[in-house]
């Protein structure tokens, strides 16, 4: 691994041209408009600069032990089929049914389901290509325009360009979906892929979401330079999740940003668990009167990955209210890095923004930086932020061996704890269960099995 | 056969600071022993220390439970040897529920004495938590919340008795569980510390400042710390003199012998 790390790539940025971006548009018998975004940010893209430590968003990741000579090459999923993906990730997210399933291998469609009941009340949960070309009135002023733009930075110009695959989930005005969607972006070769999620809630509708990314492979280096856009409307209902578990020689670098209108409420929880390195920018955007925004982070770095989480949490009208909470941990050599921010636009009275990083620093060779920020420019509000470092404290432990609970069950059982509070807002149980799972393999190195964990609690 | 701790010479500090000065005490199951003191003379370092709790160091003497130096062993160890602290002062574990952790503890013990043992099955796990909840006049949604997380001083201290019932051990100590229950409470707490006595012939320690949960749990044997020695013992009259004449007297007759 030293000498990975030590061994400087040949290429400084993706190894992508202008021919690559046509020949993809093509390949893809794409609209015209769509063809000509992607060129329009191809040239923004050949315009900006790689992003380097000089430039204060990435001052703490240095992501220049890419080799892009693998991790830019584009996959081709010809031979894939939905029977790579893993089982657990099939299973729908709780109790039998789902709204709907989309799943994804090395950037290839491999499942389409829509529940006919939600397609019965005008919801529509499709791949993102098939959207642009039968639902271009949908698609075309939301794609790139609103939340997430292709002049936000290189990778996003990037993103803007070359984004191989994607969903699109739309729901019309009043609609509520109860049964959850579920997207899967499963990779099974080593390579580039750049997903794409485009999510708008008309009026006064709700829906539920999880995207899952995860990958086997890693024999070379992988990216995954990802775009994020949820849309949520006036009144609207939005629970949105997305949990990351890539393999270890994958590179992310994603921005995801939502937008509420007036009383639209998001609840957004965000799960990292893979990949050698992570870069994203996530962002909230309160639009309108008395939009509501919480977001909900949990990580866990292991071995030498690096996690950089950049939040921000934007006031831009008057009663909107933000709550933020990271929660991370990290063990052997890993490091991560939380840096957040509430922002207010000029006189927007009566806001309401929290932001709290708590970190669990599990080894002395393992580093966490948290980075709260205000930048507020109003008086009429309420603003509080927090950041806590710690280390396993020996006092639970010792109550939970008290009870015969051997210290290594006790230390899983604190540590696990930790993040019990952010578990708790996904609504899906069957997640839970596997993010336990995923919990229990980073701290000690095998799955325990939690299927019992809730069942237990129904007394 | 019946569980015996012994406690010879124990000798304990904090720091550098030394708490226990050389304690004999010997604990029979089936037997009440109270333990009583003024405020700082060591009772909760002596319960403390008997789990292993690492906070403390032991610098002379040992602790026997059947013959087994406990003070080598691991606090797990301990309690699967059916030793039961009720702690002064339970902390709060955000994000562990009291049934998982219960579990896990059942199951420990299990696979302690059977590698191969698969644990106890979720509808007996249930059945027996519903049962001890009954029995103590807990509410069962207590088995979902977060251990001690949010709980009133009465609950938690009912959330430890909760474990020891669930638990079963040889001998328990309880330190100073009196403290924060009201009459109602200390009442179903008592009776409960009595039924597993009569029933399971449990040891008990009880720490207590006051006559008052003496009055439900009937010692045989009362003990006066002070200084971090015990330096009276007698039976349950013992306690009625203290609580007549508080530690004044103790505090006359001992004070200048130790300091």
């Amino acid at each position: 691994m030293v000498a990975a790390r030590q061994r400087r790539s040949m290429a400084e940025a993706p190894l992508y041209t202008q021919a690559d971006v046509e020949a993809l548009s093509v390949h893809n018998n794409e609209p015209q408009w769509l063809r000509e975004s992607r060129i329009a940010a191809w040239e923004l893209y050949e315009m900006m600069p790689m992003p380097s430590r000089q430039m204060e968003e990435w001052r703490r990741t240095d992501y220049r032990h890419i080799r892009w000579e693998e991790a830019s090459k584009l996959l081709n999923g010809g031979q894939s089929s939905y029977e790579n993906v893993p089982e657990d990730m099939r299973a729908p997210l709780i109790g039998e049914e789902q709204g709907g399933m989309i799943a994804f291998v090395n950037g290839q469609l491999v499942r389409h389901e829509l529940n006919e009941a939600m397609a019965a009340r005008g919801i529509i949960f499709t791949d993102l290509l098939t959207a642009c070309r039968e639902y271009p009135h949908l698609v075309r002023e939301n794609l790139m325009t609103k939340a997430v733009k292709p002049g936000d930075g290189k990778f996003a110009a990037l993103h803007a360009a070359m984004w191989t695959h994607g969903v699109f989930l739309y729901v019309p005005r009043g609609a509520a979906a109860e049964l959850p969607f579920h997207v899967v972006m499963y990779n099974t070769e080593d390579g580039a892929t750049l997903g794409h999620v485009l999510v708008i809630l008309e009026e006064a509708s709700e829906a539920k979401m999880l995207v899952d990314y995860q990958s086997a492979g890693g024999a070379a280096q992988s990216s995954y330079v990802g775009a994020t856009e949820l849309l949520v409307g006036p009144a609207a209902n939005l629970t949105y999740v997305g949990l990351q578990d890539w393999n270890r020689t994958t590179f992310e670098f994603s921005h995801q940003r939502a937008r509420v209108l007036d009383n639209g409420n998001l609840d957004w929880i965000v799960g990292t668990m893979g990949g050698e390195l992570v870069k994203a920018f996530i962002e909230v955007e309160l639009d309108g009167l008395g939009a509501h925004g919480r977001v909900s982070g949990m990580f866990f770095a292991d071995e030498e990955q690096m996690f950089d989480h950049d939040t921000q949490q934007n006031h831009n009208a008057p009663l909107t209210t933000s709550d933020l909470l990271f929660k991370g941990a990290a063990k052997d050599e890993s490091r991560s890095v939380w840096q957040g921010m509430i922002k207010s636009l000029p006189d927007m009275q009566k806001i309401d923004g929290f932001q709290a990083s708590r970190n669990l620093v599990l080894s002395e060779d393992a580093r966490m930086d948290g980075i709260p920020g205000l930048e507020i420019e109003a008086d009429d509000v309420r603003c509080t932020h927090a950041a806590t470092f710690g280390t396993l404290e020996e006092e639970p432990i010792f109550y939970l061996m008290s009870r015969g609970i051997p210290r290594p069950d006790a230390e899983l059982m604190v540590t696990e704890g930790f993040f019990e509070e952010l578990l708790d807002r996904i609504p899906f149980e069957r997640v839970r269960d596997r993010l336990r799972g995923a919990l229990d393999l980073k701290i000690v190195g095998h799955a325990l099995d939690h299927r019992d964990d809730e069942a237990i609690l129904d007394f | 056969m019946s569980a015996v701790l012994e406690i010879r010479n124990l000798h304990v500090q904090v720091e550098d600071k030394p708490i226990l000065r050389g304690v004999d005490l010997t604990v029979k199951q089936g037997e009440i022993h109270a333990l009583m003191g003024p405020n700082g003379s060591g009772k909760s370092t002596l319960a403390n220390v008997m789990l292993g709790n690492p906070t403390y160091e032991v610098t002379g003497g040992e602790i026997l439970l059947d013959g087994i130096n406990i003070l080598e062993l691991e606090p797990d160890e301990r309690a699967r040897l059916g030793l039961f602290l009720a702690f002064q002062y339970p902390i709060a574990i955000p994000g562990v529920t009291l049934a998982n952790f219960l579990r896990l503890a059942i199951n420990s013990r299990m696979k302690a004495e059977d590698p191969d043992s698969k644990g106890i099955s979720i509808p007996d796990f249930r059945r027996m938590m519903r049962e001890r909840m009954d029995f103590l006049g807990i509410d069962h949604a207590f088995a979902g919340r977060y251990l001690n997380e949010g709980f009133s001083g009465g609950e938690k201290k009912r959330a430890e008795i909760l474990q020891m019932a669930v638990l079963d051990p040889k001998i328990a100590i309880l330190d100073e569980t009196d403290s924060g229950l009201d009459i109602d409470a200390l009442r179903i707490v008592s009776d409960g510390v009595n039924k597993l006595q009569e029933a399971h012939g449990l040891g008990v320690l009880v720490i207590t400042h006051y006559q008052r949960m003496l009055n439900y749990i009937k010692p045989q044997y009362v003990h006066v710390m002070f200084q971090g020695q015990i330096v009276e013992s007698g039976g349950a009259d013992l306690a009625l003199t203290l609580e007549e004449r508080g530690y004044d007297w103790i505090r006359e007759r001992f004070a200048t012998a130790t300091e």
